[in-house]
């Protein structure tokens, strides 16, 4: 039985705490109660700082005693994807080769959560390097589908999702380079929000692909994901693409509704390959929206079909060179025995890496390789800008996007393990979002004759999320999804 | 689009990856047939686009040329799996 404390939003949450209906360090306890029950089974965290999570719940009730709490999320306890640098704990990235790392500073998503005194209760499990769909490529051990345990709970941040949608944690952050947090929401009946590149510092958040990676937030809730964000969007001199526009009130015109706006629905998303069930319901979610007031029209994003390709040139180019700095000196692992540098760092990484990081750092560095960059890494640079201009010229008719999060519901474990292209397709119709740098959110829309939940994606303009979030408002309204927890 | 084995190991030298005879026969068959499902991107004519590095205009970012303090040697050399002093140590570079 989930204590019911747990089943609160962290707004919920915070009205009670605010009230002194319940404590901190009480929720806490229940959090780490909750893990202890469930975690074994479900695997979602690396890392609980059962220590440090109390001792910032007790100052957070200390604050709210003394009338001066740091925001309205001030005591709500948080997970983070092991991506996040967090100062004196343990940080893997989900990767041997960063076993016992321990970073010196904190990011700077972690630094704004802790000025916000959100107590981190610890660091959620995800596909190493976040470099996969099902969080099966996590250098430790898989994270199972709350929902189903023989079932990936989709990845990278699957870790983070099946906390959140457990109850272990009441929200949680996570990194989107290509749907990492979006597919993952959408399989574990969460919300997930993958804001504009820019939006939030990438400071301290060890790097995947620079030009497509984003801090996102996965919440239960809509408005939950509204002031998780809220707490996180803010402009940081240490990362040259943080967007110095101050971003607005996001819950301020949350509950505005979709009356008078013009959602489009991409015919090229709805393409063979695409679970019928996932079908019906994101296009019974876009009726609904229709009802609730919204216009919705047919839309084309002509270069959709090759968007796969651009993106597994790009990222996994970007990745090979920014894990070059893997190489056994100044942190992580070192091979020992190597006769030499040389062979130090071939050793070190070979022994340090798993199969998919190899995979990609060996994709990625034959792109990039002379005699193929123009084939192949320029090529895809040039198809990222037509992919892009598909997104503006639909942007110029519609308000925002409607798709299905991912083609398909949760999958079994193992299932894609071995067929790289095969897992590669379950991230589709997230990829693009990322290619033009959108925001693009998933929320619960529905369930399969299987019981498994199936998510909705909003896409938008640049820098639009608080639109995003009015649409998934507007929808989220009228279901009981969120009050759906899974049978664990 | 069908990869040798001499341009995996070109690849895995250049990506500073030991690999086992095993690996390399695995990725030079998921490599070839990744590479294979890219070759779609060749029948989009590019000639006049512009590629994209980043997805939003970029500016540079400028600071006031200030001294800050950074961060401590000790706290830097942590997680070094060896240092003499205050520098890294690496096994020896010139044979």
């Amino acid at each position: 039985m989930t204590p019911e404390l747990l089943n609160l939003s962290m707004l919920e949450l915070s009205t009670k705490l605010v009230r002194r209906e319940t404590s901190s360090v009480e929720v806490v306890r229940a959090c780490l109660g909750r893990i202890e029950q469930v975690d074994a089974k479900v695997r979602a965290f690396l890392r609980v700082d059962a220590k440090g999570a109390l001792a910032a719940a007790e100052s957070s009730d200390a604050r709210r005693k003394a009338n001066a709490a740091l925001g309205p999320l001030d005591g709500v306890p948080v997970g983070l994807k092991d991506l996040f640098l967090t100062e004196g704990v343990e940080t893997t990235a989900g990767s041997k080769i960063l076993a016992g790392f321990i970073p010196p500073f904190d990011a700077t998503a972690v630094e704004l959560l802790k000025g916000a005194g959100l107590p981190i209760i610890g660091k959620t499990n995800q596909d190493e390097f976040a470099m996969g769909s099902s969080t099966e490529s996590s250098g430790f051990f898989p994270t199972h589908n709350p929902w189903d345990l023989g079932r990936t709970p989709g990845g990278s941040s699957g870790g983070s999702a099946a906390a959140v949608a457990c109850r272990e944690v009441f929200g949680a952050l996570g990194t989107d380079t290509g749907g990492s947090i979006r597919q993952p929401a959408a399989m574990t009946n969460t919300v997930g929000l993958k804001p504009t590149y820019g939006r939030v510092s990438r400071f301290g958040v060890i790097a995947f692909a620079s030009s497509l990676d984003q801090v996102s937030p996965i919440t239960r809730t809509v408005r939950d994901a509204a002031a998780l964000l809220q707490t996180i969007a803010v402009h940081d001199p240490r990362d040259s693409t943080s967007s110095a526009t101050r971003a607005p009130d996001y819950l301020a015109e949350i509950e505005g509704g979709v009356a008078g706006m013009k959602l489009g629905v991409p015919r090229e998303y709805f393409t063979e390959g695409i679970d019928p069930e996932v079908e019906r319901a994101v296009r019974g979610a876009a009726s609904e929206l229709e009802k609730l007031g919204a216009k919705v029209v047919e839309v084309s994003l002509p270069h959709t079909r090759y968007a796969l390709a651009t993106y597994y040139l790009i990222a996994p180019a970007e990745a090979s060179s920014n894990l070059a700095r893997y190489d056994g000196v100044r942190y992580g692992l070192r091979a020992q025995g190597a006769k030499g540098l040389r062979e130090m760092y071939c050793q070190t990484r070979a022994a340090g890496f798993g199969p998919e990081v190899k995979r990609r750092i060996m994709l990625g560095t034959y792109a990039l390789s002379a005699g193929y960059y123009d084939a192949y890494y320029l090529k895809a640079q040039k198809v990222r800008t037509l992919i892009r201009q598909d997104f503006l010229e639909a942007f110029k008719n519609v308000d925002a996007i409607l798709s299905p999060t991912s083609p398909v519901t949760a999958f079994k474990l193992g299932e894609k393990l071995d067929d790289p292209m095969a897992m590669y397709l379950v991230d589709v119709f997230t990829l693009p979002c990322n290619l033009a740098g959108l925001p693009g959110m998933s929320i619960p829309c529905g369930f399969s004759a299987a019981g498994l939940p199936i998510g909705l994606q909003i896409l938008g303009r640049h820098f639009d999320e608080a639109r995003l979030l009015r649409i998934a408002r507007a929808f989220e309204r009228e279901h009981d999804f969120i009050r759906r927890a899974p049978p664990i | 689009m069908k990869l040798s084995l001499e341009e995996v190991r070109h690849v895995a030298a250049l990506a500073r990856l030991s690999l086992s005879a095993d690996e390399e026969e695995r990725y030079r068959h998921q490599l070839s047939a990744i590479l294979e499902a890219m070759e779609q991107l060749k029948a989009l004519n590019t000639d006049r686009v512009e590629p994209t590095s980043h997805a939003i205009a970029v500016e540079a970012m400028l600071r006031e040329d200030v001294v800050v303090p950074s961060m401590d040697p000790a706290k830097a050399l942590a997680n070094a799996p060896a240092k003499v002093g205050t520098s890294f140590a690496v096994p020896k570079i010139i044979e």
